[in-house]
Protein backbone atom coordinates (compact mmCIF):
# COMPACT_ATOMS: atom_id res chain seq x y z
CA UNK A 1 0.00 0.00 0.00
CA UNK A 2 0.60 3.30 -0.29
CA UNK A 3 1.31 3.98 3.43
CA UNK A 4 4.37 5.82 3.59
CA UNK A 5 3.07 9.23 1.29
CA UNK A 6 0.11 8.97 3.24
CA UNK A 7 1.74 8.97 6.36
CA UNK A 8 3.96 11.77 5.25
CA UNK A 9 0.71 13.72 5.25
CA UNK A 10 -0.49 13.24 8.58
CA UNK A 11 1.03 14.90 11.04
CA UNK A 12 -1.87 17.11 11.37
CA UNK A 13 -3.81 13.82 12.02
CA UNK A 14 -1.81 12.59 14.69
CA UNK A 15 -1.69 15.91 16.53
CA UNK A 16 -5.68 15.95 16.20
CA UNK A 17 -5.16 12.51 17.44
CA UNK A 18 -3.45 13.01 20.07
CA UNK A 19 -5.34 16.29 21.52
CA UNK A 20 -9.23 13.63 21.00
CA UNK A 21 -6.58 11.48 23.69
CA UNK A 22 -5.70 14.37 26.05
CA UNK A 23 -10.16 15.74 25.78
CA UNK A 24 -10.57 11.84 27.02
CA UNK A 25 -8.62 11.68 29.20
CA UNK A 26 -8.42 15.01 30.89
CA UNK A 27 -11.49 14.30 33.08
CA UNK A 28 -9.82 11.35 34.74
CA UNK A 29 -6.31 12.82 35.37
CA UNK A 30 -8.10 15.74 36.99
CA UNK A 31 -10.09 13.39 38.97
CA UNK A 32 -7.55 11.47 40.63
CA UNK A 33 -4.55 14.21 40.99
CA UNK A 34 -6.96 16.08 43.39
CA UNK A 35 -7.98 13.01 45.21
CA UNK A 36 -4.55 13.42 46.47
CA UNK A 37 -5.41 17.41 47.01
CA UNK A 38 -4.85 18.42 50.43
CA UNK A 39 -6.76 21.94 50.01
CA UNK A 40 -9.83 20.19 48.19
CA UNK A 41 -10.94 20.40 44.57
CA UNK A 42 -9.98 22.76 42.59
CA UNK A 43 -7.57 25.53 42.37
CA UNK A 44 -4.40 25.46 40.45
CA UNK A 45 -1.51 23.74 40.47
CA UNK A 46 -2.37 21.05 43.06
CA UNK A 47 0.04 20.99 46.02
CA UNK A 48 0.44 19.74 49.36
CA UNK A 49 -0.52 16.07 48.35
CA UNK A 50 -1.78 14.09 51.08
CA UNK A 51 -3.82 10.74 51.55
CA UNK A 52 -6.17 12.07 54.42
CA UNK A 53 -9.45 12.52 51.20
CA UNK A 54 -8.42 7.98 51.38
CA UNK A 55 -8.34 7.87 55.29
CA UNK A 56 -11.80 9.90 55.45
CA UNK A 57 -13.25 7.84 53.17
CA UNK A 58 -12.25 4.50 54.82
CA UNK A 59 -13.33 6.08 57.88
CA UNK A 60 -16.91 6.76 56.16
CA UNK A 61 -19.64 4.49 57.71
CA UNK A 62 -22.21 5.30 54.84
CA UNK A 63 -20.07 5.03 52.11
CA UNK A 64 -19.45 1.50 52.60
CA UNK A 65 -22.93 0.82 53.34
CA UNK A 66 -23.30 2.37 49.97
CA UNK A 67 -20.74 0.33 48.62
CA UNK A 68 -22.54 -3.03 50.10
CA UNK A 69 -25.69 -2.53 48.78
CA UNK A 70 -24.36 -1.98 45.17
CA UNK A 71 -22.20 -4.82 45.43
CA UNK A 72 -25.53 -7.06 46.89
CA UNK A 73 -27.77 -5.40 44.06
CA UNK A 74 -25.01 -6.12 41.33
CA UNK A 75 -24.71 -9.68 42.52
CA UNK A 76 -28.20 -10.52 42.19
CA UNK A 77 -28.26 -8.68 39.23
CA UNK A 78 -25.74 -10.67 37.49
CA UNK A 79 -27.16 -13.90 38.57
CA UNK A 80 -30.85 -13.28 36.94
CA UNK A 81 -30.10 -11.69 33.90
CA UNK A 82 -27.96 -14.53 33.29
CA UNK A 83 -29.87 -17.01 33.79
CA UNK A 84 -32.75 -15.13 32.34
CA UNK A 85 -30.59 -14.07 29.23
CA UNK A 86 -29.30 -17.73 28.56
CA UNK A 87 -32.76 -18.97 28.02
CA UNK A 88 -33.68 -15.87 25.88
CA UNK A 89 -30.26 -16.80 23.92
CA UNK A 90 -31.29 -20.41 23.86
CA UNK A 91 -35.07 -19.38 22.61
CA UNK A 92 -33.67 -17.42 20.01
CA UNK A 93 -31.56 -19.87 18.79
CA UNK A 94 -33.07 -22.88 19.13
CA UNK A 95 -37.14 -22.39 19.34
CA UNK A 96 -40.01 -21.37 17.08
CA UNK A 97 -43.04 -19.36 18.74
CA UNK A 98 -45.37 -16.93 17.59
CA UNK A 99 -44.05 -13.46 18.03
CA UNK A 100 -40.21 -14.44 18.24
CA UNK A 101 -39.52 -11.21 16.61
CA UNK A 102 -41.15 -8.99 18.99
CA UNK A 103 -39.96 -10.44 21.78
CA UNK A 104 -36.27 -10.55 20.82
CA UNK A 105 -36.91 -6.35 20.10
CA UNK A 106 -38.76 -6.05 23.51
CA UNK A 107 -35.75 -7.72 25.19
CA UNK A 108 -33.09 -5.46 23.81
CA UNK A 109 -35.50 -2.31 24.84
CA UNK A 110 -34.06 -1.48 27.84
CA UNK A 111 -30.63 -1.09 25.77
CA UNK A 112 -31.82 1.36 23.58
CA UNK A 113 -34.15 3.36 25.41
CA UNK A 114 -33.14 6.46 27.43
CA UNK A 115 -32.73 5.29 31.15
CA UNK A 116 -35.52 7.06 32.03
CA UNK A 117 -38.19 5.95 30.26
CA UNK A 118 -37.36 2.14 31.74
CA UNK A 119 -36.66 3.43 35.13
CA UNK A 120 -40.45 5.53 35.11
CA UNK A 121 -42.45 2.29 33.58
CA UNK A 122 -41.02 0.15 36.29
CA UNK A 123 -42.09 2.61 38.71
CA UNK A 124 -45.17 2.66 37.85
CA UNK A 125 -45.75 -1.37 37.69
CA UNK A 126 -44.08 -1.34 41.24
CA UNK A 127 -46.91 1.09 42.44
CA UNK A 128 -49.29 -0.58 40.12
CA UNK A 129 -48.65 -3.82 42.19
CA UNK A 130 -48.02 -2.30 45.28
CA UNK A 131 -44.28 -2.82 46.09
CA UNK A 132 -42.47 -0.73 48.56
CA UNK A 133 -39.21 0.60 47.03
CA UNK A 134 -35.84 -0.78 48.81
CA UNK A 135 -32.92 -2.94 47.20
CA UNK A 136 -35.08 -5.25 46.09
CA UNK A 137 -36.81 -3.27 43.71
CA UNK A 138 -33.80 -2.28 42.36
CA UNK A 139 -32.72 -5.50 41.68
CA UNK A 140 -35.09 -6.45 40.02
CA UNK A 141 -34.91 -3.21 37.53
CA UNK A 142 -31.48 -3.87 36.84
CA UNK A 143 -32.20 -8.02 36.61
CA UNK A 144 -34.59 -7.16 34.11
CA UNK A 145 -32.85 -3.97 32.31
CA UNK A 146 -29.81 -6.28 31.76
CA UNK A 147 -31.29 -9.53 30.29
CA UNK A 148 -30.85 -7.59 27.15
CA UNK A 149 -26.78 -7.58 27.65
CA UNK A 150 -26.82 -10.85 28.91
CA UNK A 151 -28.79 -12.12 26.00
CA UNK A 152 -26.82 -9.92 23.15
CA UNK A 153 -23.30 -11.96 24.41
CA UNK A 154 -24.79 -15.17 24.69
CA UNK A 155 -26.53 -15.70 21.92
CA UNK A 156 -23.47 -14.55 19.33
CA UNK A 157 -21.96 -17.02 21.46
CA UNK A 158 -24.12 -19.65 20.93
CA UNK A 159 -24.13 -18.52 16.92
CA UNK A 160 -20.45 -19.20 16.96
CA UNK A 161 -20.82 -22.23 18.47
CA UNK A 162 -20.20 -25.84 16.98
CA UNK A 163 -23.56 -27.89 16.79
CA UNK A 164 -22.16 -31.59 16.27
CA UNK A 165 -20.58 -31.38 19.53
CA UNK A 166 -24.21 -31.71 20.92
CA UNK A 167 -25.50 -33.57 18.73
CA UNK A 168 -22.96 -36.22 18.98
CA UNK A 169 -23.37 -36.16 22.77
CA UNK A 170 -27.16 -36.65 22.68
CA UNK A 171 -25.98 -39.54 20.12
CA UNK A 172 -23.88 -41.20 21.86
CA UNK A 173 -27.09 -41.51 25.03
CA UNK A 174 -26.25 -38.97 27.33
CA UNK A 175 -29.28 -36.77 28.10
CA UNK A 176 -30.35 -33.18 27.28
CA UNK A 177 -29.21 -31.92 30.71
CA UNK A 178 -26.22 -34.19 30.69
CA UNK A 179 -25.38 -32.45 27.37
CA UNK A 180 -26.46 -28.61 28.65
CA UNK A 181 -24.39 -29.03 31.53
CA UNK A 182 -21.23 -30.74 29.53
CA UNK A 183 -21.30 -29.57 26.43
CA UNK A 184 -23.33 -26.36 25.92
CA UNK A 185 -22.35 -24.63 28.96
CA UNK A 186 -18.54 -25.35 29.03
CA UNK A 187 -19.04 -24.08 25.31
CA UNK A 188 -20.63 -21.38 26.19
CA UNK A 189 -18.18 -20.14 29.22
CA UNK A 190 -16.34 -17.13 27.55
CA UNK A 191 -19.47 -15.64 26.89
CA UNK A 192 -21.12 -16.25 29.98
CA UNK A 193 -17.93 -14.40 31.73
CA UNK A 194 -18.36 -11.41 29.57
CA UNK A 195 -21.24 -11.12 30.07
CA UNK A 196 -21.12 -11.01 33.61
CA UNK A 197 -18.39 -8.72 33.60
CA UNK A 198 -20.65 -6.15 31.98
CA UNK A 199 -23.87 -6.59 33.52
CA UNK A 200 -22.00 -6.47 36.95
CA UNK A 201 -19.65 -3.26 35.84
CA UNK A 202 -23.11 -1.74 33.89
CA UNK A 203 -25.44 -2.20 37.47
CA UNK A 204 -22.36 -0.78 39.86
CA UNK A 205 -22.74 2.27 38.15
CA UNK A 206 -26.79 2.43 37.11
CA UNK A 207 -28.26 5.61 38.34
CA UNK A 208 -31.40 6.65 35.88
CA UNK A 209 -33.15 3.31 36.85
CA UNK A 210 -31.98 3.31 40.17
CA UNK A 211 -33.24 6.81 40.54
CA UNK A 212 -36.52 5.93 40.07
CA UNK A 213 -36.81 2.49 42.27
CA UNK A 214 -34.59 3.42 45.30
CA UNK A 215 -36.24 3.61 48.36
CA UNK A 216 -34.32 4.56 51.98
CA UNK A 217 -31.00 2.68 51.09
CA UNK A 218 -28.51 4.63 49.10
CA UNK A 219 -26.70 1.97 46.23
CA UNK A 220 -22.71 4.06 45.85
CA UNK A 221 -24.10 6.08 42.67
CA UNK A 222 -26.99 7.43 44.26
CA UNK A 223 -24.64 8.04 47.60
CA UNK A 224 -22.19 10.34 45.55
CA UNK A 225 -25.02 11.96 43.65
CA UNK A 226 -26.82 12.85 46.49
CA UNK A 227 -23.16 14.30 48.13
CA UNK A 228 -22.87 16.62 44.82
CA UNK A 229 -25.87 18.09 45.89
CA UNK A 230 -24.26 18.99 49.01
CA UNK A 231 -21.18 20.45 47.40
CA UNK A 232 -18.05 18.85 45.96
CA UNK A 233 -15.17 17.20 48.31
CA UNK A 234 -11.87 15.51 47.34
CA UNK A 235 -13.73 12.14 49.31
CA UNK A 236 -15.42 11.39 46.34
CA UNK A 237 -12.33 12.08 44.19
CA UNK A 238 -11.09 9.36 46.66
CA UNK A 239 -13.92 6.88 46.02
CA UNK A 240 -13.86 7.50 41.89
CA UNK A 241 -10.11 7.23 41.80
CA UNK A 242 -10.98 3.16 43.82
CA UNK A 243 -13.31 2.59 41.75
CA UNK A 244 -12.01 3.66 38.37
CA UNK A 245 -8.50 1.30 39.42
CA UNK A 246 -11.40 -1.76 40.25
CA UNK A 247 -12.64 -1.38 36.51
CA UNK A 248 -9.39 -1.05 35.07
CA UNK A 249 -8.42 -4.45 37.15
CA UNK A 250 -11.24 -5.87 35.93
CA UNK A 251 -10.77 -5.30 32.25
CA UNK A 252 -6.90 -6.49 32.86
CA UNK A 253 -8.26 -9.50 34.01
CA UNK A 254 -10.72 -10.40 31.33
CA UNK A 255 -8.04 -9.73 28.67
CA UNK A 256 -6.05 -12.12 30.25
CA UNK A 257 -8.61 -15.17 30.67
CA UNK A 258 -9.60 -14.17 26.85
CA UNK A 259 -5.79 -14.35 26.20
CA UNK A 260 -5.36 -17.61 27.52
CA UNK A 261 -8.47 -19.49 26.36
CA UNK A 262 -7.76 -18.28 22.65
CA UNK A 263 -4.14 -19.68 23.47
CA UNK A 264 -5.59 -22.83 24.53
CA UNK A 265 -8.16 -23.25 21.34
CA UNK A 266 -4.93 -22.36 19.22
CA UNK A 267 -2.73 -25.06 20.65
CA UNK A 268 -5.58 -27.28 20.76
CA UNK A 269 -5.78 -26.53 16.74
CA UNK A 270 -2.33 -27.17 16.08
CA UNK A 271 -2.03 -30.18 17.77
CA UNK A 272 -4.93 -32.07 15.82
CA UNK A 273 -3.79 -34.71 13.84
CA UNK B 1 -32.85 -32.11 17.52
CA UNK B 2 -34.11 -30.02 19.99
CA UNK B 3 -37.15 -31.65 21.63
CA UNK B 4 -40.94 -29.85 22.48
CA UNK B 5 -39.75 -29.43 26.23
CA UNK B 6 -36.59 -28.34 25.43
CA UNK B 7 -37.54 -25.82 23.55
CA UNK B 8 -40.55 -24.79 26.05
CA UNK B 9 -38.23 -24.96 28.67
CA UNK B 10 -36.33 -22.67 27.41
CA UNK B 11 -38.54 -20.48 25.91
CA UNK B 12 -41.08 -20.07 28.47
CA UNK B 13 -39.59 -18.80 31.83
CA UNK B 14 -37.90 -15.31 30.02
CA UNK B 15 -41.21 -14.95 27.83
CA UNK B 16 -42.93 -15.02 31.24
CA UNK B 17 -40.37 -12.71 32.98
CA UNK B 18 -40.32 -10.22 30.26
CA UNK B 19 -43.70 -10.30 29.71
CA UNK B 20 -44.48 -9.18 33.05
CA UNK B 21 -41.35 -6.90 34.06
CA UNK B 22 -41.09 -5.37 30.99
CA UNK B 23 -43.90 -5.42 28.71
CA UNK B 24 -46.62 -4.28 30.91
CA UNK B 25 -44.34 -1.63 32.27
CA UNK B 26 -44.35 -0.12 29.20
CA UNK B 27 -47.43 -0.79 28.52
CA UNK B 28 -48.65 1.16 31.55
CA UNK B 29 -46.65 3.75 30.82
CA UNK B 30 -48.21 3.86 27.49
CA UNK B 31 -52.34 3.97 29.31
CA UNK B 32 -50.72 7.11 31.89
CA UNK B 33 -50.67 9.27 29.15
CA UNK B 34 -54.03 8.51 28.40
CA UNK B 35 -55.20 9.12 31.93
CA UNK B 36 -55.52 12.17 34.41
CA UNK B 37 -54.94 13.50 38.08
CA UNK B 38 -57.86 15.20 39.42
CA UNK B 39 -57.80 16.43 43.29
CA UNK B 40 -54.23 14.95 43.42
CA UNK B 41 -55.49 11.57 42.50
CA UNK B 42 -54.49 9.64 38.57
CA UNK B 43 -57.99 8.78 37.77
CA UNK B 44 -58.48 5.99 34.85
CA UNK B 45 -60.41 8.40 32.64
CA UNK B 46 -59.19 7.97 29.31
CA UNK B 47 -58.50 11.35 27.47
CA UNK B 48 -55.96 13.09 24.96
CA UNK B 49 -55.93 16.03 26.81
CA UNK B 50 -51.97 15.03 28.15
CA UNK B 51 -50.94 15.37 24.07
CA UNK B 52 -52.70 18.52 23.44
CA UNK B 53 -50.95 19.96 26.67
CA UNK B 54 -47.90 18.91 25.28
CA UNK B 55 -48.35 20.44 21.78
CA UNK B 56 -50.01 23.45 22.96
CA UNK B 57 -47.83 24.90 25.73
CA UNK B 58 -45.11 26.55 24.85
CA UNK B 59 -43.00 25.61 27.51
CA UNK B 60 -42.69 21.97 26.59
CA UNK B 61 -42.06 22.54 22.74
CA UNK B 62 -39.63 25.51 23.79
CA UNK B 63 -37.87 22.58 26.16
CA UNK B 64 -37.89 19.97 23.41
CA UNK B 65 -36.30 22.24 20.69
CA UNK B 66 -33.39 22.95 23.22
CA UNK B 67 -33.47 19.19 23.95
CA UNK B 68 -32.86 18.49 20.24
CA UNK B 69 -29.88 21.51 19.78
CA UNK B 70 -28.43 20.05 22.34
CA UNK B 71 -28.32 16.34 21.23
CA UNK B 72 -27.45 17.72 17.28
CA UNK B 73 -24.67 19.67 19.08
CA UNK B 74 -23.23 16.74 20.85
CA UNK B 75 -23.45 14.49 17.99
CA UNK B 76 -21.46 16.63 15.61
CA UNK B 77 -19.21 17.34 18.01
CA UNK B 78 -18.57 13.62 18.98
CA UNK B 79 -18.52 12.88 15.51
CA UNK B 80 -15.79 15.43 14.77
CA UNK B 81 -13.66 14.22 17.59
CA UNK B 82 -14.42 10.70 17.21
CA UNK B 83 -14.03 10.38 13.32
CA UNK B 84 -11.01 11.33 12.85
CA UNK B 85 -9.48 9.59 15.67
CA UNK B 86 -10.91 6.13 14.29
CA UNK B 87 -9.32 7.24 10.99
CA UNK B 88 -6.03 7.89 12.47
CA UNK B 89 -6.08 4.75 14.61
CA UNK B 90 -7.05 2.53 11.16
CA UNK B 91 -4.74 4.04 8.72
CA UNK B 92 -1.71 5.81 10.25
CA UNK B 93 -1.31 4.27 13.67
CA UNK B 94 0.62 1.42 12.59
CA UNK B 95 1.76 -0.75 14.95
CA UNK B 96 0.23 0.71 17.95
CA UNK B 97 -2.78 0.47 17.04
CA UNK B 98 -4.53 -2.38 19.06
CA UNK B 99 -2.92 -0.25 22.53
CA UNK B 100 -4.24 3.15 21.08
CA UNK B 101 -7.99 1.69 21.07
CA UNK B 102 -7.54 -0.19 24.18
CA UNK B 103 -6.62 3.54 25.50
CA UNK B 104 -10.09 4.41 23.88
CA UNK B 105 -12.38 1.84 25.25
CA UNK B 106 -11.06 2.13 28.90
CA UNK B 107 -12.37 5.62 29.62
CA UNK B 108 -16.03 4.10 29.28
CA UNK B 109 -15.77 2.09 32.03
CA UNK B 110 -15.30 5.42 34.22
CA UNK B 111 -18.71 5.61 35.67
CA UNK B 112 -21.02 8.23 33.61
CA UNK B 113 -21.69 10.30 37.19
CA UNK B 114 -17.65 10.07 37.81
CA UNK B 115 -17.45 11.94 34.45
CA UNK B 116 -19.68 14.06 35.01
CA UNK B 117 -18.32 15.17 38.45
CA UNK B 118 -14.76 15.51 36.74
CA UNK B 119 -16.35 18.35 34.72
CA UNK B 120 -17.99 20.09 37.17
CA UNK B 121 -14.50 20.40 39.22
CA UNK B 122 -12.63 21.51 36.14
CA UNK B 123 -15.63 23.71 35.09
CA UNK B 124 -16.55 25.61 38.16
CA UNK B 125 -15.86 29.34 39.18
CA UNK B 126 -13.38 27.42 41.88
CA UNK B 127 -12.67 24.91 39.71
CA UNK B 128 -9.76 23.67 38.23
CA UNK B 129 -9.76 25.32 34.65
CA UNK B 130 -10.42 28.86 36.31
CA UNK B 131 -7.56 28.45 38.73
CA UNK B 132 -5.30 27.27 35.85
CA UNK B 133 -6.32 30.31 33.74
CA UNK B 134 -5.11 32.60 36.41
CA UNK B 135 -2.05 30.75 37.12
CA UNK B 136 -1.03 32.04 34.16
CA UNK B 137 -2.47 35.22 34.46
CA UNK B 138 -4.78 35.14 32.08
CA UNK B 139 -8.08 36.29 33.77
CA UNK B 140 -8.04 37.36 37.55
CA UNK B 141 -11.95 36.32 37.87
CA UNK B 142 -13.24 33.65 37.70
CA UNK B 143 -14.89 32.68 34.14
CA UNK B 144 -18.15 32.00 35.37
CA UNK B 145 -20.43 31.41 32.48
CA UNK B 146 -18.20 27.64 32.32
CA UNK B 147 -20.55 25.43 34.23
CA UNK B 148 -24.68 25.44 34.38
CA UNK B 149 -24.95 26.56 30.58
CA UNK B 150 -26.05 24.30 27.67
CA UNK B 151 -22.53 24.59 26.64
CA UNK B 152 -21.22 22.50 30.03
CA UNK B 153 -23.91 19.99 28.95
CA UNK B 154 -22.67 19.32 25.51
CA UNK B 155 -18.99 19.23 26.81
CA UNK B 156 -19.88 16.68 29.26
CA UNK B 157 -22.38 14.23 27.04
CA UNK B 158 -19.72 14.79 23.90
CA UNK B 159 -16.90 13.57 26.23
CA UNK B 160 -19.13 10.61 27.53
CA UNK B 161 -20.34 9.66 23.66
CA UNK B 162 -17.01 10.06 21.69
CA UNK B 163 -15.76 6.73 22.30
CA UNK B 164 -19.48 5.19 21.51
CA UNK B 165 -19.46 7.07 17.73
CA UNK B 166 -14.95 5.69 17.44
CA UNK B 167 -16.23 2.45 17.75
CA UNK B 168 -19.06 1.77 15.20
CA UNK B 169 -16.84 4.40 12.97
CA UNK B 170 -13.58 2.35 13.66
CA UNK B 171 -15.17 -1.02 12.86
CA UNK B 172 -16.79 0.29 10.06
CA UNK B 173 -13.04 1.69 8.88
CA UNK B 174 -10.91 -1.47 9.54
CA UNK B 175 -13.63 -3.18 7.21
CA UNK B 176 -12.72 -1.55 4.64
CA UNK B 177 -10.72 -3.66 1.79
CA UNK B 178 -7.47 -2.40 2.04
CA UNK B 179 -6.69 -3.00 -1.73
CA UNK B 180 -9.91 -0.50 -2.75
CA UNK B 181 -7.63 2.34 -1.21
CA UNK B 182 -4.43 1.02 -3.37
CA UNK B 183 -6.61 0.96 -6.33
CA UNK B 184 -7.35 4.93 -6.10
CA UNK B 185 -4.22 5.79 -5.23
CA UNK B 186 -2.56 3.73 -7.84
CA UNK B 187 -5.26 5.30 -10.40
CA UNK B 188 -4.18 8.63 -9.72
CA UNK B 189 -6.26 9.94 -6.92
CA UNK B 190 -4.57 11.93 -4.33
CA UNK B 191 -5.23 11.11 -0.57
CA UNK B 192 -7.96 13.54 -0.23
CA UNK B 193 -10.01 12.51 -3.17
CA UNK B 194 -9.60 8.78 -1.85
CA UNK B 195 -10.81 9.69 1.51
CA UNK B 196 -13.77 11.45 -0.42
CA UNK B 197 -15.21 9.00 -2.99
CA UNK B 198 -13.92 5.89 -1.54
CA UNK B 199 -13.47 5.69 2.34
CA UNK B 200 -15.58 7.99 3.62
CA UNK B 201 -18.96 6.39 1.75
CA UNK B 202 -17.44 3.29 2.90
CA UNK B 203 -17.54 3.77 6.05
CA UNK B 204 -21.12 5.75 6.38
CA UNK B 205 -22.59 2.84 8.04
CA UNK B 206 -20.78 3.07 10.98
CA UNK B 207 -20.93 6.85 11.37
CA UNK B 208 -24.57 6.92 11.06
CA UNK B 209 -24.40 3.94 13.96
CA UNK B 210 -22.48 6.40 16.16
CA UNK B 211 -24.87 9.07 15.19
CA UNK B 212 -28.00 7.44 15.89
CA UNK B 213 -26.13 6.39 19.25
CA UNK B 214 -25.40 9.90 20.27
CA UNK B 215 -28.43 11.51 19.48
CA UNK B 216 -30.77 9.18 21.20
CA UNK B 217 -28.88 8.62 24.14
CA UNK B 218 -27.96 12.49 24.46
CA UNK B 219 -32.07 12.87 23.78
CA UNK B 220 -33.20 10.95 27.07
CA UNK B 221 -30.39 12.29 29.54
CA UNK B 222 -31.27 13.61 32.89
CA UNK B 223 -28.24 13.55 34.68
CA UNK B 224 -25.79 15.69 32.89
CA UNK B 225 -28.29 18.97 32.63
CA UNK B 226 -28.84 18.31 36.77
CA UNK B 227 -25.16 18.02 37.51
CA UNK B 228 -23.93 20.67 35.34
CA UNK B 229 -26.75 22.50 33.32
CA UNK B 230 -28.21 24.64 35.35
CA UNK B 231 -31.81 26.39 34.61
CA UNK B 232 -30.70 27.30 30.78
CA UNK B 233 -29.41 23.86 30.34
CA UNK B 234 -32.78 21.70 31.30
CA UNK B 235 -33.55 19.14 28.73
CA UNK B 236 -36.84 17.38 28.07
CA UNK B 237 -36.55 14.06 30.21
CA UNK B 238 -35.76 16.92 33.25
CA UNK B 239 -39.41 17.89 32.37
CA UNK B 240 -40.46 14.28 32.92
CA UNK B 241 -38.50 13.75 35.98
CA UNK B 242 -40.13 17.08 37.78
CA UNK B 243 -43.99 15.93 36.73
CA UNK B 244 -42.99 12.43 37.95
CA UNK B 245 -41.84 14.14 41.48
CA UNK B 246 -43.19 17.06 42.95
CA UNK B 247 -44.97 18.33 40.58
CA UNK B 248 -47.04 15.24 40.45
CA UNK B 249 -48.48 14.93 37.49
CA UNK B 250 -47.86 11.65 35.94
CA UNK B 251 -49.76 11.35 33.30
CA UNK B 252 -48.84 14.40 31.63
CA UNK B 253 -45.38 12.89 32.52
CA UNK B 254 -46.09 9.68 30.56
CA UNK B 255 -47.01 11.20 27.62
CA UNK B 256 -43.72 13.22 27.31
CA UNK B 257 -42.50 10.03 27.83
CA UNK B 258 -44.23 8.08 25.34
CA UNK B 259 -43.39 10.76 22.46
CA UNK B 260 -39.35 10.64 23.56
CA UNK B 261 -40.12 6.83 23.37
CA UNK B 262 -41.53 7.16 19.65
CA UNK B 263 -38.62 9.99 18.62
CA UNK B 264 -36.55 7.21 20.16
CA UNK B 265 -37.52 4.14 18.09
CA UNK B 266 -38.29 6.18 14.77
CA UNK B 267 -34.93 7.43 14.78
CA UNK B 268 -33.51 3.77 15.01
CA UNK B 269 -35.67 2.31 12.49
CA UNK B 270 -34.78 5.29 10.14
CA UNK B 271 -30.68 5.10 10.57
CA UNK B 272 -31.60 1.09 10.50
CA UNK B 273 -32.86 1.67 6.65
CA UNK B 274 -30.09 4.37 5.85
CA UNK B 275 -26.85 2.18 6.92
CA UNK B 276 -28.39 -0.60 4.87
CA UNK B 277 -28.76 1.66 1.68
CA UNK B 278 -25.65 2.37 2.11
CA UNK B 279 -23.65 -0.98 3.34
CA UNK B 280 -20.85 -2.04 0.89
CA UNK B 281 -22.14 -5.17 -1.57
Amino acid sequence: MNGHAANRRAPFLKIYAALVFIFIYLPVVVLVLYSFNRDGVGGFPPRHLTLDWYRRLFADASIWDAVVNSLMVAAGSVALSLTLGLLAALALDRANFHGKALFRRLVLLPLILPGIITGLSLLMFAVFAGAQLSLFTVFLGHGTALISVATTEIFAGLQKMDRAQEEASLDLGATPWQTFWRISLPNLKLSLIAAALLIFTLSMDEIAVTFFLIGRDNTLPLEIWGRLRRGITPEINAVSTLIFALSVGLIVIWYRMRASALGAEAQEFLERP
Amino acid sequence: MYSRAYKMLVSLPPLLWVGLFLLLPYALMFAHSFWAVRDGVIVHDWNLHNYATLFSKPVYVEVLLRTMRIAASVTLSSLLLGYPLAYYLSFHAGARKELLYQLVIVPLWVSYLVRGYAWKTILGGEGVLNGFLQYLHLTHEPVAFLLYSPFAVVLVLTHIYTPFVFLPIYAALEHIPRPLVEASQDLGAGSLQTFLRVILPLSIPGLLAGATFAFVLSLGDFLAPLLVGGASGTMIANVVQSLFGAAFDWPLGAAISVGILILTISLLFLSERLEKRWSFK
